[in-house]
């Protein structure tokens, strides 16, 4: 695109997000504020996720963008279309063929590896902020790894619920030091980012922060010996591709009750089905 | 099977632009607005995009408020957008309110004053009735009345009303800050925020936010007790000192509505009563804003003149991330996003949450 | 003086590459890592050149000891450095000896990230005394062995590491190679 540079940052504002995200790199978890740009899409779009990439991204990559697991969904095609026009890089659907990957609230099924980089857009980087609104507040909690607040409404939903009713945006600790929201990924998710292999970046625009999780870091969901951490998943398989293993989409199909459970990893229910399909032509 | 996994997400999105620029454009048979007409005849509207916008350029307001279809906000977002690619040559030194060009000026403060009461181009005093002479099709040159006889008002020397308190040693001193005034463009808010940051937010926040909490401020959720010492419009200097010359240098005029407002301080053990100063300083013609800018600014001061802070306007840190209205927006609507694995998450819990219950109430009949 | 030597030739995307080299040893502590594009800007071995242009600019503020002022121009040529007022102050330190790692800013509780960087340029990344590491971004314990440390090094990190969340984060460069010891990695001997 012309009159834009590479992928539509300019150079200064490229090295300082680099700064940021080496500083957010070497304190695993910790929320480092950064001078966040008005970017052509809107706050709350992505536009953390957008910066982290921008700043990352070179001509030998490839890009995959996924919303709510899918790569077709409008914002990830959006945000696609952004990067291929303002950096003219190859993109992918495929997880396995792409080395960096932007995320909205999903974790793909395929693991990822250490030549990866998964990059998270995050609307609410503070874990802390349903229960304490102020950031003066929250940023004291977190230079005194003070985390009792959480504890404690964690403890009340089991009181009230019998169980912790937390199903997204699970709170976890990094490296045993600094609570971190995981984004609003499914609790399902939470677990693949314990020790991934894939370097983990979090950019939050409108809040102005990144942070990171390095590869092979332990990120535990916050939880009590007697009340462990449970996974939540429809109990179906996957109506295209029979995976009894990943995060399912509830799909209506009439006004009369009717539903479908299919794979919310689209790459992951293709591949699947090609894997399928292609056995079944061999036999 | 009835379901295939939904496709086609980027023919919907090129459609769906193909069917806003025809909805934009309207009806084909009535001729297109021209960029200029909207920059001479809407001025207030392009004012409040520059403000918001954070950019100075009354033609790149107008494009962008045409493109929006007069939906200012998402005006606004574009020239922030474009703002944010530009590069920064300079700096310019203060701009010199005293010497302001003066289209308007009242003070409610004093009948009369050195300068005079300009009244200028208000809405004040007009009787809101709609003109319906301005919905024939023609409004000819020959039907605006000229000017009863050039004003020499501009020229006018006008000292800023503050500063004939000042004089007195009626106004609270404000302190004159020696660095650099910090810039949250390019560096993000933390708190305590500074004043200079306050007013920078304050300056490109959205005019309803600053408008209401102005307004709730006067009704007792943190009461000032306000004079509007003054409200200036009108055209100032933009100087810069280029390294190589050393000296200052005029760069251009801009359109600038600066309100102070006087507020009442009891004053201490120490400290003499005296008044205090609510700023508002924007963009254009913006009388509005800039009122509700200085009641809000010097709420925010709460705690410098040991009041307290009890009331959201008071807030700093309440009022600053809340006051920008492309952030504001983008957050509110990005719930037009796609949540539903989030949405899926939440309705296992539910249906477990449920089922659990259900076995908690059985056996039935059971007494407790 | 070296102005006459170019910078990236390609700013854009060489920024990016060593970018992404940087970030890779950053994030693999104690990983050797080639940086994609050598720049020749002695007394600056090529690794510690392209650090510095890849990360440093007027923004931040840097601080350069005696052996590698020679090169102090060519980095305000090309990155419009701005000199650190006193060593403790640096946002960036490019050093061939390390300062004894208690006199450098190492951030607050709550702002741990505006602690210094320290980009080392020692004779070698391999043959010296056998270092063990430990933390984020190793999968096993790894082993790094470079020459020119100071002798109590390891006890100095110790300190650094208990500092957590602050801390320093060191890189250390060896012509055109270089690794990363971010603050959360544990260092022990042998």
């Amino acid at each position: 695109m012309s009159g834009y540079n590479f992928a539509y940052l300019d150079e200064q504002t490229k090295r300082m997000i680099r700064r940021a995200i080496l500083k957010a790199v070497a304190i695993p978890g910790h929320q480092v504020p950064f001078g966040a740009r008005e970017m052509p899409l809107p706050y709350g779009w992505g536009t953390g996720g957008i910066q982290v990439t921008a700043a990352i991204l070179g001509q030998d990559d490839v890009l995959k963008v996924i919303d709510q697991g899918a790569d077709d969904t409008t914002n990830a095609v959006s945000i696609r279309r952004f990067f291929a026009r303002t950096a003219g890089v190859a993109t992918t659907t495929r997880t396995t063929k792409a080395t960096v990957i932007q995320t909205r609230h999903r974790i793909p099924e395929t693991p990822l590896r250490a030549d990866q980089i998964l990059v998270y857009q995050v609307p609410l980087p503070e874990p802390l902020a349903k229960l304490e609104p102020s950031r003066a507040e929250t940023r004291q909690m977190h230079a005194l790894a003070e985390y009792g607040l959480m504890h404690v409404k964690l403890y009340e939903d089991i009181a009230r619920f019998g169980h912790i009713a937390i199903s997204y945006d699970y709170p976890v600790m990094v490296n045993g030091r600094y609570l971190m929201s995981p984004s609003p990924i499914p609790a399902f998710d939470t677990p693949k980012m314990h020790r991934m292999p894939a370097l983990q970046l979090f950019g939050a625009g409108r809040e102005k922060r990144i942070y990171a999780v390095p590869p092979f870091t332990s990120v535990r969901p916050l939880d009590f010996d007697d009340h462990p951490f449970r996974l939540i998943r429809a109990p179906h398989p996957c109506a295209l591709c029979g995976a009894r293993d990943s995060y399912l989409d509830e799909v209506l199909t009439d006004d009369r009750g009717g539903r479908m459970f299919v794979c919310s990893d689209t790459d992951y229910c293709a591949s699947r089905r090609d894997i399928a399909e292609a056995a079944g032509e061999a036999a | 099977m009835a379901y295939v996994a939904v496709k086609g997400g980027e023919r919907a999105i090129d459609a769906a632009h193909d069917w806003l620029a025809r909805e934009r454009r309207g009806d084909p048979a009535i001729p297109a607005l021209g960029i200029r007409q909207v920059e001479e005849q809407l001025g207030r509207a392009v004012d409040r995009v520059m403000a918001e916008g954070s950019c100075h350029d009354t033609g790149l307001a107008a494009l962008a408020i045409k493109q929006a279809q007069g939906d200012l906000i998402e005006a606004a977002f574009l020239l922030r957008a474009y703002r944010t690619t530009l590069p920064r040559f300079a700096s310019s030194l203060p701009v010199e309110t005293a010497a302001m060009v003066i289209r308007r000026r009242i003070s409610a403060i004093y009948k009369d004053l050195p300068g005079g009461q300009v009244l200028g181009p208000t809405y004040d005093y007009t009787h809101r009735l709609l003109d319906f002479s301005l919905a024939a099709e023609r409004l000819d040159e020959t039907e605006m009345r000229p000017p009863a006889r050039p004003t020499d008002t501009g020229r006018r020397a006008m000292p800023r009303v503050m500063d004939l308190l000042d004089r007195e040693g009626l106004m609270g001193a404000e302190q004159p800050g020696d660095a650099a005034p910090a810039d949250l463009t390019r560096e993000p808010l933390s708190f305590p925020a500074g004043r200079d940051v306050r007013l920078q937010a304050l300056a490109r926040g959205d005019e309803g936010f600053l408008l209401a909490l102005g307004y709730s401020t006067q009704r007792g959720y943190g009461n000032t007790h306000p004079f509007v010492g003054e409200i200036r419009v009108g055209a100032v200097a933009v100087e810069i000192v280029p390294p190589e010359l050393g000296f200052a240098i005029e760069i251009g005029r801009i359109d600038l509505t600066e309100c102070e407002m006087v507020n009442q301080f009891g004053g201490s053990k120490t400290e003499p009563a005296q008044f205090t100063r609510g700023y508002g300083l924007c963009f254009g013609h913006a009388e509005r804003k800039a009122m509700g800018m200085a009641l809000v600014d010097r709420s925010m001061r709460a705690s410098e003149f040991g009041e307290d802070v009890t009331a959201p306007a008071q807030d700093i840190e309440f009022v600053l991330s809340h006051s920008d209205n492309i952030e504001a927006t983008g957050f509110v609507e990005h719930l037009k996003l796609p949540h539903y694995v989030d949405f899926q998450s939440e309705l296992e819990t539910i249906r477990r949450m449920r089922r659990t219950a259900g076995e908690d109430a059985a056996p039935e009949g059971e007494a407790p | 003086m070296t102005l006459d030597r170019p910078g990236f030739l390609d700013p854009v995307a060489e920024a990016q590459s060593c970018f992404r080299s940087v970030l890779s040893a950053m994030s693999r502590p104690g990983s050797i890592t080639a940086m994609s594009h050598a720049i020749a800007a002695p007394p600056l071995d090529p690794a510690t050149a392209a650090v510095l242009l890849t990360l440093v600019d007027a923004d931040v503020t840097l601080w350069l000891d005696e052996p590698l002022m020679p090169s102090w121009d060519w980095l305000a040529f090309h990155a419009g450095v701005v000199r650190a007022p006193s060593r403790a102050e640096a946002a960036f330190l490019c050093v061939t000896a390390l300062p004894p790692l208690a006199e450098l800013f190492a951030g607050s509780d709550a702002a741990p990230e505006t602690s210094a960087t320290i980009i080392l340029q020692v004779p070698g990344l391999t043959d010296g005394r056998p270092l063990t590491l430990y933390g984020p971004g190793l999968e096993a314990p790894a082993v790094i062995a470079p020459l020119g440390l100071p002798d109590d090094f390891v006890a100095q990190w110790e300190a650094n590491h208990r500092l957590f969340p602050r801390g320093l984060d060191l890189m250390l460069c060896a012509r055109g190679n270089f690794l990363a010891l971010p603050r959360s990695v544990r260092i022990g001997e042998g």
